[in-house]
């Protein structure tokens, strides 16, 4: 399917030779809701020839019956593809659509208007070299524009065509389309120096200066809306880039041969280039570069190659290989753009897995800056991110990862959030640079390590993590156990969740965010004194269970021992020691584990306990009857 | 400067890579024609010199062509590649077919059911297909790595926010992810790579003498002698060829005299019906593959 040219009948190889060769331009429509993006994609197509004659048949039938353009056809139906968004007369997810010209291969996407879409609108965004930001030349620059605007320029887009549409129900006004223009350079200025914009007065509908310039805006000198594609760069500056290639698959079919497979994120590689992979720092230099039809002498940005190196360097998935001369960055702490784009809030101090290019890590948004209001693109405070909210924060991993500024090179500074539970992509971050107090502050070996520390003692250090409603008696047998392990000669420490709240924890609230954070400390207080060599006995509701592992995860390998302390509600509310339960139904207290507030019991706890029936003397001895059973009393 | 075909080609390979490295039992689903070519070809460059790390799968309604069953057969072998061929047991015992039972029910249930089938049957997590956005208005909005829950299903409204050639393809257990590395490709580009790379492609695609009879409307080829008797002996040799292949029963033939590929090419550019116009399935109503999808079908 494509345009008509009278070569196809006359000429196919001549056709097809010259076709071969096209330039592959991908954009993004944007607009508000009713501002005619799906009417101009279907202009796009239907004057490109691109509609076939049994869907344009099709697309008649549907216009007298769903369209809104009386006996006219409706293009807008011939792009809004899902039955639901046919019926309500929206456009909810990214369409894609293809269409060419003599000259290029177009990929559109085409994206939803709504705010509750802004996900979606990124979608679309992060491939898209051009953007084309619909106005409704009788309403102006809407809060929208702005925001869509923002969001394009945020994901890298530095070409937009600012297309005034319905200009035929402004009677082809000049001074509207003017107007418009000047009140988006204003805007724009302050997006960036370096947005390039082009201004269209059109009509998507009577497809004035869509293909053809119109008779209708003599007063209009620029391109139309098809001459601006089919001529704008498609050169991202990327081929003239430093070599960059995150490593997807290690290729290795036999003994002999090692290859590593990935594409070419920027620049250009040929044999004999001396490269470094990052993080390890190793350098080497390249061997072949291997494809099924023959080996190439040279490889650039966007192709998808097998590289050898002459010698064995240990290279694996997630690694990227650079030019020697200008490697990427290493870091593990980075200050980073993030868009939520889940209805579950961004929790600061909550680990989510990260990935970048080929690589997956875990890493944690340690604190979160300020949050952006994409309409004003104003800073405001922020203590958590919602869905489709932008923060600029700062970003801890697990481990250090290679990565250059999302403004330099967008595969490999852009990186999305996973959450562990769900799977689900919960966020998209930009890399914006390295946080240097990592790297600077080094871990001070000590040579009175933990392990002495532990047999000056004569015990194992372990974390016994008491979780549980409130009420459920956490405290009560934390306290009872404390008494018998110290009767055993066992130093101990019990710290309490009400009394770090004085202290340590005493700016810290009941929110989520809070909650977090309030784990992340105590864990991190735990991990210290379990590296002194004590028995730490924490006593926490901690109702996450991804904080939970998160503390889990910090301590060394059988130090962790989560211990449930199963009280059902109504018996925990039943004895209220503190008048606490009573407080919150009066709605006194807000954000009450178990009633405003969501408690997630632990699945596989090391210790059930099932304070109904057994006394917290009866408790404490099951706990220590466990601990005895693996050793962990022995000294 | 690249060209269009070698970005798409170069963006198909990355997507199946990062399918071979993260998921843990993948498959290809091979369907036999011009796009699973094309998908294999992609495959076969993706990977080299390894053979692709994943089997080839068929879902074998029996109805196929002779032709296509033979050159399947032939491509797994020349590739090294496993290949595995299903076939609904409970749509063989109860001798489903096309002329007996209907398109509807036979592609619900040695197609759709069948497929469902295979994948429970060998626990894939993720399947390659080759469909493309620019076939259908509701594959234009479906994303390259497509989820499926544990009961195949696709909700269109909670997809997965897809960026950059950032996949996300983590699952919780029992789901599945679809992965489509030609969503980008058009009908042309198709044709124009397999032109370029000198890509095989079952004869059926050109045009040749062929038995042919007309059934429920369309032009259908005489494949075998389950065709019934009375049908069967309307049979006229025609030149014709197809532009999509199936169930021989539900495949449309179309008169032509098109024999090379850049004929082929010629008429599908000046025809004026799109590709899907021969596919039965298709017909009834605008919304039909979207339903058909929610449902399970690839």
């Amino acid at each position: 399917m494509s345009h008509k040219s009278d070569l196809i009948a006359t000429d196919i190889e001549a056709y097809l030779e010259s076709h071969e060769n096209k330039s592959l331009l991908r954009f993004i429509t944007c607009g508000s809701v009713d501002d005619g993006k799906s009417t101009l994609i279907g202009r796009l197509l239907y004057d490109s020839k691109m509609i076939f004659e049994d869907q344009l048949d099709a697309l008649e039938r549907d216009s007298r019956k769903q369209g809104t353009q009386g006996d006219r056809i409706d293009f807008a139906l011939l792009v809004d593809g899902l039955a639901a968004e046919r019926e309500q007369g929206i456009t909810i997810d990214v369409a894609y659509r293809f269409f060419s010209t003599d000259k290029r291969k177009f990929i559109v996407a085409d994206t939803p208007g709504h705010e509750q879409y802004t996900r979606n609108m990124a979608t679309g965004a992060s491939t898209a070299h051009v953007a084309i930001l619909l106005i409704d030349a009788r309403r102006g620059i809407l809060t929208q524009t702005r925001r869509h605007a923002y969001i394009c320029y945020a994901l890298g887009i530095r070409r937009m065509v600012l297309a005034i549409n319905k200009m035929d129900l402004v009677a082809y006004d000049p001074s509207v389309f003017e107007g418009i223009e000047r009140d988006f350079l204003d805007f724009a200025a302050e997006l960036g120096g370096d947005l390039e914009i082009e201004a269209i007065p059109m009509s998507a509908l009577e497809g004035d200066n869509i293909t053809e310039p119109s008779e209708r805006t003599p007063w209009y000198h620029g391109p139309t809306l098809m001459d601006y594609l089919e001529t704008v760069p498609v050169d991202d500056g990327l081929l003239s880039s430093a070599f960059r290639m995150p490593v997807q698959w290690v290729n290795r079919p036999n003994l002999d041969f090692r290859g590593f497979s990935g594409q070419i994120a920027s620049g250009t590689v040929r044999p004999g280039d001396r490269v470094r992979t990052l993080p390890s720092g190793r350098e080497t230099t390249i061997g072949r570069i291997v494809t099924q039809t023959g080996d190439l002498d040279e490889a650039v940005a966007g192709q998808s190659v097998t590289l050898t190196f002459t010698d064995e360097v240990d290279t694996s998935r997630g690694d990227v290989i650079c030019a020697a001369q200008a490697p990427a960055e290493v870091a593990d702490q980075f200050q980073a753009r993030i868009l939520w784009m889940a209805e579950d809030a961004m929790l600061p101090g909550r680990r989510y897995l990260l990935k970048l290019g080929a690589r997956t890590v875990t890493g944690q948004v340690s604190n979160l800056k300020y949050g952006i209001d994409i309409n004003t693109l104003e800073d405001r405070p922020a203590k958590t991110l919602g869905l489709n909210e932008i923060g600029v924060c700062t970003l801890g991993l697990d481990q250090p990862i290679a990565f250059d500024p999302y403004d330099d090179n967008r595969l490999t500074g852009g990186f999305i959030l996973v959450d562990r539970l769900t799977h689900n992509t919960v966020g998209l971050g930009l890399l914006d640079f390295a946080l240097r107090r990592s790297g600077n502050i080094h871990w001070q070996a000590l040579d009175v390590d933990r392990a002495t520390l532990a047999r000056q003692k004569h015990q194992k250090p372990a974390v016994l993590w008491f979780t549980g409603l409130s009420g459920s008696g956490k405290s009560t047998i934390a306290n009872a156990l404390q008494k018998k392990l110290f009767a055993m000669d066992k130093h101990t420490f019990v710290l309490d969740g009400d009394n770090v709240r004085h202290g340590l924890n005493r700016d810290l609230g009941f929110t989520d965010a809070d909650r977090v954070e309030n784990i992340r400390r105590v864990a991190n207080v735990s991990k210290l004194m379990s590296d002194a060599g004590l028995i730490t006995l924490v006593s926490f509701i901690s109702p996450f269970r991804s904080e939970r592992r998160m503390a889990r995860n910090m301590m060394s390998e059988g130090e962790f021992v989560e211990i449930y302390v199963d009280t059902p509600l109504n018996v925990a509310e039943a004895r209220d020691v503190k008048g606490l339960y009573k407080r919150a139904r009066a709605g006194e207290i807000k954000n009450f584990t178990g009633l405003d507030s969501p408690y997630e019991a632990p699945e596989t706890p090391e210790i059930r306990i099932n304070t109904v029936d057994c006394s917290a003397e009866d408790a404490a001895d099951q706990i220590i009857a466990w601990m005895d059973e693996r050793g962990m009393l022995e000294g | 400067m690249l060209t269009h075909l070698d970005r798409l080609e170069a963006e198909s390979i990355h997507i199946m890579r990062e399918v071979a490295a993260e998921a843990e039992n993948p498959v290809m689903l091979y369907s036999v024609g011009k796009d699973s070519a094309v998908m294999l070809h992609l495959a076969g460059k993706a990977f080299y010199p390894s053979v692709p790390p994943f089997p080839l799968m068929h879902v074998d309604t029996t109805w196929k062509f002779q032709e296509m069953i033979a050159f399947r057969d032939r491509k797994a072998q020349e590739m090294g590649m496993e290949l595995l061929v299903h076939t609904n047991p409970d749509g063989v015992a109860q001798g489903v077919g096309p002329f007996t039972h209907g398109s509807a029910v036979h592609t619900d249930i040695m197609k759709t059911q069948a497929l469902k089938q295979a994948l429970d049957l060998h626990k894939f997590d993720v399947a390659f297909g080759g469909a493309r956005r620019d076939e259908e208005k509701s594959r234009a909005k479906e994303r390259i790595f497509s989820f499926r829950t544990a009961e195949h299903r696709w909700d269109p409204k909670n997809q997965r926010p897809e960026l950059w050639n950032v996949y996300n393809t983590r699952i919780q257990k029992g789901e599945s992810i679809r992965v489509f590395p030609l969503s980008n490709w058009t009908e042309l580009d198709i044709w124009q790579y397999i032109r370029r790379e000198q890509i095989e492609i079952v004869p059926l695609y050109f045009a040749a003498k062929r038995p042919v009879i007309t059934w429920e409307g369309s032009q259908i080829m005489v494949d075998d002698e389950r065709v019934p008797e009375e049908l069967a002996r309307t049979a006229v040799e025609k030149s014709v060829r197809f532009r999509t292949l199936g169930c021989y029963p539900l495949t449309g033939a179309v008169e032509s005299t098109a024999d090379t590929l850049e004929a082929i090419i010629q008429e599908t550019l000046l025809t004026n019906s799109s590709e899907r116009q021969g596919r039965t399935i298709d017909r009834d109503q605008a919304a039909s593959m979207e339903k058909k999808k929610q449902e399970g079908y690839f």
